[in-house]
């Protein structure tokens, strides 16, 4: 046996089986272009000599000798801090089909190895957990069989938006409508809000390109689409242009970018869609927003008026309020009355079991404009892994909750809750977004489903990629860096969020018709979905089937 | 499919007369049941008074009967008039009917300087306690309505059926307004309180086709905490009690029904003259959109009569008549059976922004269309 020490071995050392993707590549195949190892965003594969020994056999003198040739080939660095992510993008570029990723199924060592430093482990992207969701498996199950002629989605009209801020009950508002006192503003929306991802999390292309799209979806397929901005403000010129009405501001508890936005306000020349305030994010509930170093560049710099290149941790609480009461309070008023009392104000919070207890504060509040309730599926530029994979509540059963409290006070048109985590994780964004809409959401905001649909994003449930929060975004989407985000074509983007959107409208329509609803969205129509899980079904209130 | 007939006219008429009307139409309807609505009422043997309130149902059982009389007894309602059928039990296959019932009571002393909205209350609340009671014993007694010159009839079975095993055709009782619907909701188990018409406070309606919006429409209802609100045994009931709600508790003129149940589109309602009233109304009666498909045939208190479309018009529904008799129903046949003398050039087939309204005065209906002004001054 060789001597131990003759070997380098430490605690971390790996190999590469022991990484989460393991690279397969086909000298027979590979013509040394070098693209892949030029695009590879983890530095993990490299060009590499080796020597490889030929037998050969000397037929007359009878001996067996070797021969030895060199040759170039890929190889993987089994370094954890440059694992491959399995993003593909070395398979993407590759003329010859030479190299592709393959997820490791027997061992992922890296795990244990990823606090190097003492880091506890930090990704962007998602939560990992594949399968069917529980909204995957809700089904449309009220056929309206009874009468006819049934309703076509092609051919009638159908009215599928929903109303962004609060609404007052009937009384309340012939009162005031008769005394000319204050209604609070709302907004007819399409009910599949893009929902909150900053201007800095997402590269300058991705966020200019979907808010052309959204643009174009307002202005040209008359299909109102909402995006929110996420914490970290808004490029002044947007704040000043008309496409303001089709962003929602977010204000966290780092306020990044609300300098700006203040100052933007005398000039602005409409009002934003919306306000919202964000308490909690369901991906990782009870922390702060975390825009890493890599990715403050000098433009995000200016946008949240700090200096480039340093973390910007948001904190997990709004430091000036004491409780979530008062907070609630404070700032919706306070922010409600900044625009005049013209825009919807609503505070977006973590699914937890305590959501109940913030909407009845709502409901006593006469400037909330609804509530967002983020589950536990919900993706995030940058978060701690436990966090993201262990801390949190699902959204489904907990806006199922919050609906039924709200009918049981007789307040479910009032206060609006919109709902948001994992619609759309596996592709069923509008089956999806319904059930929850049948479960009592006003609408749904859709966050990694956009990003995958509109600019191929490369991230999975199987942590695939999920880099979003170091800079190095293969495809442009989140990083600042713009070598990395001139891949991205912001008009591509675009056309991607209006392909998106329109078929996304198709899919509600081809929903409702069959469940003879056309008039409104089904908001609440639980008599219309089953699953086929006797607890869901009982913890939902919904039918089992079978 | 469901058959409606309203026959509305100034001279108090035979329910007989709607019931061979429901004859007419008679294909495609299942026989599932009848309900009757009779309103500005006529006895033959008795004179009354329309301030009385009528109490009308159905006591199963001798029990049941003597149980309805102690309650009114003990509410302190006097009875002026108890109605009687002359019951043919040749039509009915063994139901055990003890009673149906149709009774005027003069209101307990202590409600005589009451204001309305009191009496009103109280009507309700002695209503569904009477249905409460019945339903506590062994559904022994059903109570369909009760106030002042209303009356209903609710039975399983064909139209002329009933309208003969209750001998309808013999002049004893007559209206001055009459609606019927054939087939009770098919969706739930069979009960009486499915059978349209249904009633609350003087407000009734009836109803063809599914609704397919009932589950939050009713939701929404029931957290209004009103007592009338309740039942629900079928999904257009909902539909009488949004009526209500537009014109009681609202106090909306019956225009606003249709811009409540279907509104315009937002789009419409831009060019609208009252455009930003009327959005704004939408968004807070978003949960009493309806869906359709359906006509909603109605009466109010005052006996105007009204039939509105859904979004879709996916149902019909045709009105006629002449002055002083009108008719709405769900075919044309009925309507020429209940009015064979009018021009039926003048028929009309309202479009889904319509509501027709026939006055009181019966003189001419009126057309009334969503994009017009709507009659609210505060709207304005
Ligand atoms: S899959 Fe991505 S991370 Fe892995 S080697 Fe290829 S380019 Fe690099
Ligand atoms: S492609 Fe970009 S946005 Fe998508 S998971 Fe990878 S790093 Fe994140």
């Amino acid at each position: 046996m060789v001597p131990v020490r003759s070997i380098p071995v430490e605690p971390g050392s790996l190999t590469y089986p022991d990484l989460p993707w393991v690279i397969q590549h086909r000298e027979d195949r590979c013509t040394l272009c070098g693209h892949c190892t030029t695009v590879c965003p983890k530095e993990s594969i490299y060009l590499a000599y080796r020597r490889q020994r030929v037998p050969k056999l000397e037929i007359l003198s009878k001996k067996r000798g070797n021969d030895y040739r060199t040759f170039v080939g890929i190889r993987q660095k089994p370094n954890p801090k440059h694992a491959c992510i399995g993003c593909g993008m070395c398979a993407m570029v590759c003329p010859n089909e030479a190299i592709a990723p393959v997820p490791n199924t027997i061992e992922n060592r890296t795990l244990f190895f990823d606090n190097i430093k003492g880091e506890a482990p930090k990704r962007g992207g998602r939560r990992n957990a594949t399968g069917p969701t529980l909204l995957d498996r809700i089904m449309f199950d009220r056929i309206s069989m009874l009468t006819d002629p049934a309703l076509d989605a092609g051919r009638h009209e159908f009215t599928v938006t929903t109303t962004l801020g609060r609404i007052l009950s009937p009384e309340d508002y012939l009162k005031r409508s008769s005394e000319g006192g204050w209604i609070p503003p709302t907004r007819e929306i399409f009910p599949f809000v893009i929902g909150s991802m900053s201007f800095g999390a997402l590269s300058p292309n991705m966020w200019l390109g979907l808010l052309q799209g959204v643009a174009y979806c307002n202005e040209v397929l008359g299909i109102p689409v909402v995006m929110c901005t996420g914490e970290g403000g808004c490029p002044p010129w947007v704040l000043k242009s008309p496409y303001l009405k089709y962003i929602i501001l977010q204000i966290a508890s780092g306020y990044f970018g609300w300098d700006e936005i203040i100052r933007a306000i005398p000039d602005m020349q409409c009002h934003p869609a919306a306000i919202e305030i964000k308490y909690g994010q369901g991906a990782k509930p009870g922390d702060g927003g975390l825009l890493m170093w890599y990715k403050v560049s000098k433009l995000i710099a200016r946008l949240r008026g700090v200096p480039e290149g340093v973390d910007l941790p948001s904190p997990p609480v709004h430091q000036t309020l004491y409780s979530i009461e008062e907070s609630v309070m404070k700032m919706i008023q306070t922010l409600s009355m900044a625009f005049d009392h013209k825009v919807p104000v609503y505070p977006k919070i973590s699914a937890s079991t305590s959501a109940k207890a913030v909407l009845n504060n709502l409901v006593r509040n006469p400037y909330a404009g609804g509530l967002l309730i983020d589950g536990i599926d919900g993706g995030t530029g940058a978060a701690y892994n436990v966090s993201m994979d262990a801390t949190g509540h699902p959204v489904a059963s907990n806006v199922r909750e919050c609906y039924l409290d709200l009918a049981a006070q007789g307040k479910q048109n009032e206060i609006p809750i919109y709902a948001a985590g994992g619609i759309g994780k596996n592709g069923n964004v509008a089956q999806n977004g319904m059930a929850l809409v049948m479960l009592g959401a006003s609408a749904v905001h859709i966050g990694k489903y956009i990003m995958q649909a509109t600019a191929g994003c490369l991230g999975n449930e199987q942590n695939r990629c999920n880099v979003c929060n170091v800079g190095i975004c293969p495809k442009g989407i989140t990083s600042q860096n713009p070598k990395l985000y001139r891949r991205l074509d912001p008009d591509k983007v675009a056309e991607r969020v209006a392909e998106s959107f329109m078929s996304i409208q198709t899919e509600v329509k081809k929903i409702m018709a069959p469940l003879g609803r056309s008039q409104s969205l089904p908001i609440g129509m639980s008599d219309a979905i089953g699953i086929n899980d006797k607890d869901a079904a009982d913890r939902l209130n919904i039918k089992y089937v079978c | 499919m469901c058959r409606l007939a309203l026959k509305t006219a100034i001279e108090p008429f035979s329910p007989y007369e709607v019931l061979q009307a429901m004859e007419a139409m008679q294909e495609g309807y299942d026989g599932s049941g009848l309900g009757l609505l009779l309103r500005g009422m006529e006895f033959e043997d008795f004179k009354y008074n329309p301030r009385f309130p009528i109490l009308s149902g159905i006591a199963n059982t001798d029990k049941a009967w003597r149980r309805l009389d102690d309650f009114m007894e003990d509410l302190g309602y006097e009875l002026k008039y108890d109605h009687r059928f002359r019951v043919d039990k040749s039509y009915v296959e063994d139901r055990d009917r003890f009673r149906y019932f149709v009774r005027a009571y003069r209101m307990p002393d202590r409600f005589a300087d009451a204001t309305t909205e009191e009496r009103e209350q109280e009507l309700l609340a002695t209503r569904l306690a009477l249905r409460k009671n019945g339903e506590e014993n062994g559904r022994d007694l059903s109570v369909f309505s009760f106030w002042p010159d209303v009356a209903m009839i609710k039975e399983v079975g064909w139209p002329l059926q009933i309208g003969n095993l209750l001998g309808l055709h013999d002049g004893q009782i007559k209206s001055r307004v009459c609606m019927a619907q054939g087939r009770q909701n098919t969706n739930y188990g069979i009960n009486l309180y499915a059978c349209h018409p249904f009633f609350v406070q003087g407000i009734s309606t009836m109803t063809n086709g599914e609704n397919t919006a009932f589950v939050p429409i009713r939701d929404w209802l029931l957290g209004r905490d009103f007592p009338g609100y309740m039942g629900y045994q079928s999904d257009s009931e909902v539909f009488t009690h949004i009526l209500h709600y537009a014109i009681k508790q609202l106090k909306l003129p019956l225009q606003a029904y249709k811009h409540i149940i279907t509104p315009l589109s937002t789009k419409e309602l831009d060019n609208h003259p009252q455009g930003d009233f009327l959005k704004g109304l939408k968004s807070v009666c978003r949960r009493l959109i309806i869906d359709g498909p359906n006509a909603v045939i109605g009466t109010l208190p005052d006996e105007t009569c009204m039939l509105v479309m859904d979004q879709k018009k996916l149902r019909p529904a045709t009105v006629g008549g002449r002055e002083g008799a009108w008719a709405i129903a769900s075919e044309m046949c009925g309507v020429d059976a209940m009015i064979p003398d009018r021009d039926p050039s003048f028929d009309f087939q309202p479009m889904r922004e319509h509501t027709i309204i026939i006055p009181p005065e019966r003189k001419e209906l009126t057309i009334w269309s969503q994009y017009d002004q709507f009659p609210l001054s505060q709207a304005a």
